[in-house]
Formats: structure tokens, C-alpha cells, sequence
């Protein structure tokens, strides 16, 4: 199973290259790429840069175009098709139908990986975008059981990506409105979950307050730690119940189904976290390229070590982990 | 204008299910969907009782969609949605991008339902000659983006080849997930949901700590709080919308349903009740209103 990485800088390229990463997934500083965050991603000169690193070490460089077109401002997703190509990508990582369409039409021998915004979680899904866009691989969206993956496997030939470790987004991906619905922007038309420009922070009487475009997320006391106000990690009220009515601040950590990702076939780990730091993508990367090729010598006897799973639950949010939907108990 | 009546997203008992669309056939709804687009556990309806309705409810004048799932995950779903798409009578609304590639298959034509990501000009084109009959917009789209859309396609002389719909009201489906969240509210896992969903008819409310209303529960789905309500833009909807859609509420649908086509005729502006919403279609945040 390829080991693939997130940078959202140089740094953090070069922070996955030195700690064994197979693979890198990057995305430019513009509307088009889904981590579409102030101060991070690359320009001309830095994506240049980045390719030319990944090159040098026989790495491979995936990059990610994988928001939805604005009308009228379609040539800014042609480019960054455009570049990424131009620069020897790897792989292009595309959820929306326009620019699937332009990407298997102009570069019919480009390797085009479905992206997890693109929402395909079954067969015939699969098979509309293989049929219509020529795609390689398919990202699945973090809503399926082990279960449910498996069987998905034993349907397709087509390579399947997985989310490994990371933030977990609990909808499935590239379906949901949440964030606009709060802020008027959203994954899919800005790039961003939650943006930190409606973000607001005050401490008051009550205890220190999050809000999101002045909606209350949370409210913490001094002995809780405060979490980035995501709006489905928050606490809200069902009747009289407050509590996490969707899902608490937890990452994904999948290091213990290494053997069963391995055994449904998976062609690729994904670590989420282009909006993370070097030191995160350094940890990360270095504790799964150990649990990589600790399951490469033995198979059998593979086990998460216990020192991996405190240090990934130190870089997780809310420094909790889950299996999330992989479990069926999770759903 | 036409009129159309969307899938039911909601789980009501089946007596409750019959009396609505019977009220349906009479009312003056255009169109009318029918069947689950949210979970495939909700059987109160198996198929042969929403195809046996839908072959009663063509005897009206109504054109009848079968509307089928927005997040499909098992075999067995996808199964049973080949099913919808090859009975032979009826168009299909595709939620999911699967049920697009199965219309293909069976040759059916299709709705692009809310569900489904097309968002720009060249995706439409893609789906039109997969089929499409109908664009019902995404949620998040508001006016201009729309225009700007048809406008694109209108310049290709291919917006007279399709026709637009957008859901003017009832709250709307922001989320997917694999998680039953009204289950969850319940300290029930999915599989052991014991349906429960069926003593909400109209969703579990979610309020901030101070009381906002955010969120409506509806199984694996997350809805807006506030109830969309497009009544006062509907004059703004000449020649970019051809169908507007009522969303079936626990009451007073087709109140609703005549206040819409009657505010067609004669347009005037009534303020928003409480708890109503109208920001997507004006460019802002959907919790907003103008």
C-alpha cells in the first residue's frame, strides 16, 4: 500500500520525503484546490519547486484541483489542470464533472484520481465517472464500514484510496452544506469548512466561547480543552440533551486496520492534514512508514504499537482518535 | 410555472404516507415525487407499494418521478435501485451519480436531483446528453450562479433542452453521513435504530446554547434549521426557474403548495415567519434572510 502524505508548504513536502512517504498530495494557493487556506498551498514557483523535490527522490506527486467551478471563472480551474500537468504531476486529484470532462479531454493520458468530494461510494458511481472521465483511482469518502469497503473491493478493479489518519469529516464529502448554510462558504465553492475568518473567540462569564459567524459552537470551561470551532463538532441542544449532537472533536486513526485495508486490496493511505504543520506531517508520516513496513515483514503478526497510538493521539484533535465509520458501532 | 411536490424526506407510518398522497392526486401540484431518498431501513413502503402508487397517482394529470436514494453504501441498495431504474414506466430522480450511470444502462431519462453535484455549465452539458431532463439546483446555489449558469448554457443553445427546479421550501438536506444521528440523539447505534426516526415527522431539532435553531435531525441526514422559504423571490425567479418545489411538511402542504402558486399570480411581499430562511438565493449564508 502506497503511503500517501499532505503538505501544505515546502516544509512540510520535505517533511514527508524525509520520513518515507511514497506519495504527496498538494494543491495550489487558489479556489480550486478544497484546503483553499490563507498562507498555505503553493504558487507557480513553489508547486515547481515541490515537483521538482518529489522528482528528485522518485516520489510521486498527486495534486489536488478539487473544488466545483464558479461560472464565469472556469479558465482558473483550466489552469491549475494545466500547470499540473506541465509540472509532471503524478496524478490529478478532481471531484467536479466540468473539470474531469476538460482534464480526460485535453490530457487523455493524464492519471486522474476521483477525489473524495466527488461522493462515490458505490459501484455504479464508479462506474458513471470510469465510464464518462476515464478516472484511475477512486478516493472513497469516509462513510463506509470495513465492511462496506470490502465488498466494494470485490466489485471493482479500479484502484481504491482510503483515508487513514486525520480530521474527520463525518458527511459525506463533497455533500455537505453545512458551512455555507452558517458562513455562505463551503467546501465546494470556496475550498474551505468553517472558515477561519467567521471565527470568533471571547471569554465570558459563562467560559470561553467559539462561534462561527457569531452562531455559538461551543462553550468551553476552564478545564476543558478548546477545539477549532468545525460547526459539526460542536455542542448543541436536542430537546433538553446538550451534547455533541454530531460527532465530538475526534481525528480518524486507522493504524490498527493496516491487515484489513491490506486484505480489501487498497492501493493507497491517505493522511489527511494539508492545513497541518511540518512537525504533524513529520509525525504522522514517520509512525505509518513504521506501521508500513512493520506489516510488509510480518504480516501475520502485525500489531499497532501502543507508543504510536499515544503520539498520534497527541496531534489529534480533541487528542482523541476513532475508527469512525470503518466501525460499525461509530454509525 | 409548474409546481412539484419533492420526495417525502421524513419517515411517516404508512396510513400517514397514503393520506398525504392522497390529498396529492387532488391537489395542484405539476409534479410529484415519490419514494426514500434517505435511508433504506425506512420500509413502511417496500417498492411495490411506491410503484403501485406511483401507476395510481399517473392516472392524474401529474407527471410522477421515482425519486431513490441520495447515499448509497451497501450492495443490496444499489440492487434495489437498479430495480427503480429499469421499471420500465416511470423517470427516475437521481440522487447519487450511480443511479445517473443505471438510467444510462436502461436508457430511462433523469432528473438531477439536489443530491447531486452539478454545479457549472459544462457539467450540465455532460449530463444532458447522459439523459437529464430536469436540473433541481444544489441547495447551496443561490441566484446569480444560477443565471450565470443558464446563461452560459443559453448562449449553447441548450437551456431550452432541459428544464430548472429549485426547492422553494421546507428545511433543506445539508448533509450526508453514515451515522443516524436521530438514532445517536437516542443513545441508539444505526444498526440498532429500532427506526425511530418514525416518531419525528418532522426531523429532531438541534438549538445552539443559546437557543438558535440550527439543525434538523432527519436519520443520516442533517437539515437546515430554518425553513428555506423562497415566497417573496419568486418574481425573481422569471426565466431561470421553470419548477418550484414544495418539500412535504407534517401539515399543511398544499396550503403551502396554493399560497406559492397563488404568490406567482400576484406577488407581494409578506415578512418571513420565524425561523425561516431565504440566504442561499441571495448569495449569502442559507441561515440568513434578505
Amino acid at each position: 500500500m502506497e503511503l500517501l502524505c499532505p503538505a501544505g508548504s515546502l516544509p512540510a513536502v520535505k517533511a514527508a520525503l524525509e520520513h518515507g512517504a511514497d506519495a504527496i498530495f498538494i494543491g495550489m494557493n487558489n479556489e480550486t484546490n478544497a484546503r483553499h487556506f490563507a498562507g498555505l498551498n503553493f504558487n507557480d514557483k513553489r508547486i515547481l519547486q515541490a515537483a521538482n523535490l518529489i522528482n528528485q527522490q522518485n516520489k510521486d506527486l498527486h495534486i489536488a484541483i478539487n473544488t466545483f467551478a464558479r461560472p464565469g471563472d472556469f479558465k482558473a480551474w483550466k489552469y491549475s489542470v494545466d500547470k499540473a500537468v506541465d509540472i509532471g504531476a503524478k496524478a490529478l486529484i478532481i471531484a467536479d464533472m466540468a473539470v474531469l470532462d476538460y482534464a480526460a479531454d485535453k490530457y487523455p493520458q493524464a492519471e486522474i484520481h476521483l477525489s473524495v468530494q466527488a461522493s462515490a461510494t458505490n459501484k455504479a458511481a464508479i462506474d458513471f465517472y470510469r465510464n464518462n472521465f476515464n478516472i484511475h483511482r477512486v478516493v472513497l469518502p469516509r462513510v463506509l464500514s470495513l465492511q462496506q469497503v470490502k465488498q466494494l473491493s470485490r466489485q471493482t478493479d479500479i484502484e481504491l484510496e482510503v483515508f487513514a489518519f486525520g480530521s474527520l469529516c463525518i458527511m459525506a464529502e463533497g455533500r455537505c452544506y453545512l458551512s455555507s448554510y452558517l458562513t455562505g462558504e463551503s467546501p465546494n465553492t470556496v475550498g474551505a469548512c468553517s472558515p477561519a475568518k467567521y471565527v470568533n473567540w471571547q471569554q465570558t462569564d459563562d467560559g470561553l466561547e467559539s462561534r462561527l459567524n457569531d452562531v455559538l459552537i461551543d462553550r468551553y470551561q476552564d478545564d476543558e480543552n478548546a477545539g477549532y470551532p468545525t460547526l459539526c463538532k460542536g455542542r448543541f441542544k436536542v430537546d433538553d440533551n446538550l451534547y455533541h449532537a454530531l460527532e465530538e472533536p475526534t481525528s480518524l486513526n486507522t493504524i490498527d486496520l493496516i491487515p484489513e485495508l491490506a486484505k480489501a486490496n487498497i492501493a493507497s493511505v491517505k493522511i489527511e492534514g494539508r492545513q497541518r504543520s511540518p512537525a504533524y506531517v513529520a509525525t504522522v508520516t514517520r509512525l505509518w512508514r513504521q506501521a508500513l513496513d512493520k506489516y510488509q515483514q510480518d504480516p501475520e503478526n502485525y500489531r499497532a504499537d501502543p507508543s504510536w497510538m499515544t503520539e498520534l493521539g497527541n496531534i489529534s484533535e480533541g487528542s482523541q482518535t476513532t475508527l469512525g465509520a470503518y466501525h460499525r458501532s461509530w454509525q | 410555472m409548474k409546481f412539484s411536490l419533492g420526495a417525502n424526506q421524513y419517515y411517516w407510518p404508512k396510513a400517514t404516507i397514503a393520506e398525504f398522497y392522497q390529498q396529492a392526486a387532488t391537489s395542484n401540484a405539476d409534479i410529484i415525487y415519490l419514494g426514500e431518498t434517505v435511508c433504506s431501513k425506512r420500509r413502511e413502503l417496500r417498492q411495490k407499494d411506491w410503484l403501485n402508487l406511483a401507476k395510481e397517482l399517473a392516472k392524474t394529470n401529474k407527471q410522477i418521478v421515482l425519486s431513490t436514494m441520495a447515499l448509497l453504501e451497501a450492495p443490496s441498495e444499489v440492487m434495489l435501485l437498479q430495480k427503480y431504474c429499469a421499471n420500465g414506466e416511470f423517470i427516475i430522480e437521481a440522487n447519487d451519480v450511480g443511479a445517473i450511470e443505471l438510467c444510462r444502462q436502461n436508457k430511462v431519462e433523469f432528473v438531477c436531483g439536489q443530491a447531486i453535484n452539478a454545479y457549472n455549465a459544462p457539467a450540465l452539458k455532460r449530463l444532458l446528453g447522459m439523459g437529464m431532463q430536469r436540473w433541481v439546483t444544489p441547495v447551496e446555489l443561490g441566484r446569480d450562479w444560477i443565471k450565470q449558469t443558464l446563461d452560459e448554457l443559453d448562449s449553447q443553445n441548450l437551456r431550452a433542452k432541459f428544464e430548472v427546479e429549485i426547492q422553494a421550501y421546507g428545511h433543506l438536506p445539508l448533509a450526508y453521513s453514515a451515522r443516524c444521528f436521530t438514532a445517536r440523539s437516542e443513545n441508539k447505534s444505526k444498526d440498532e435504530c429500532q427506526l425511530c426516526c418514525i416518531n419525528y415527522p418532522r426531523g429532531r431539532l438541534v438549538d445552539s446554547q443559546e437557543d438558535k435553531q440550527l439543525f434538523v435531525l432527519n436519520g443520516i441526514q442533517t437539515m437546515s434549521g430554518d425553513c428555506y422559504n423562497l415566497s417573496n423571490d419568486i418574481a425573481s425567479m422569471e426565466n431561470l426557474i421553470d419548477v418550484i418545489r414544495i418539500s412535504p411538511q407534517a401539515e399543511n402542504t398544499f396550503t403551502i403548495l396554493d399560497d406559492f402558486i397563488a404568490r406567482e399570480q400576484h406577488s407581494e411581499y409578506r415578512k418571513l415567519p420565524t425561523n425561516h430562511a431565504n440566504g442561499y438565493w441571495h448569495e449569502i449564508a442559507g441561515m440568513q434572510t434578505i
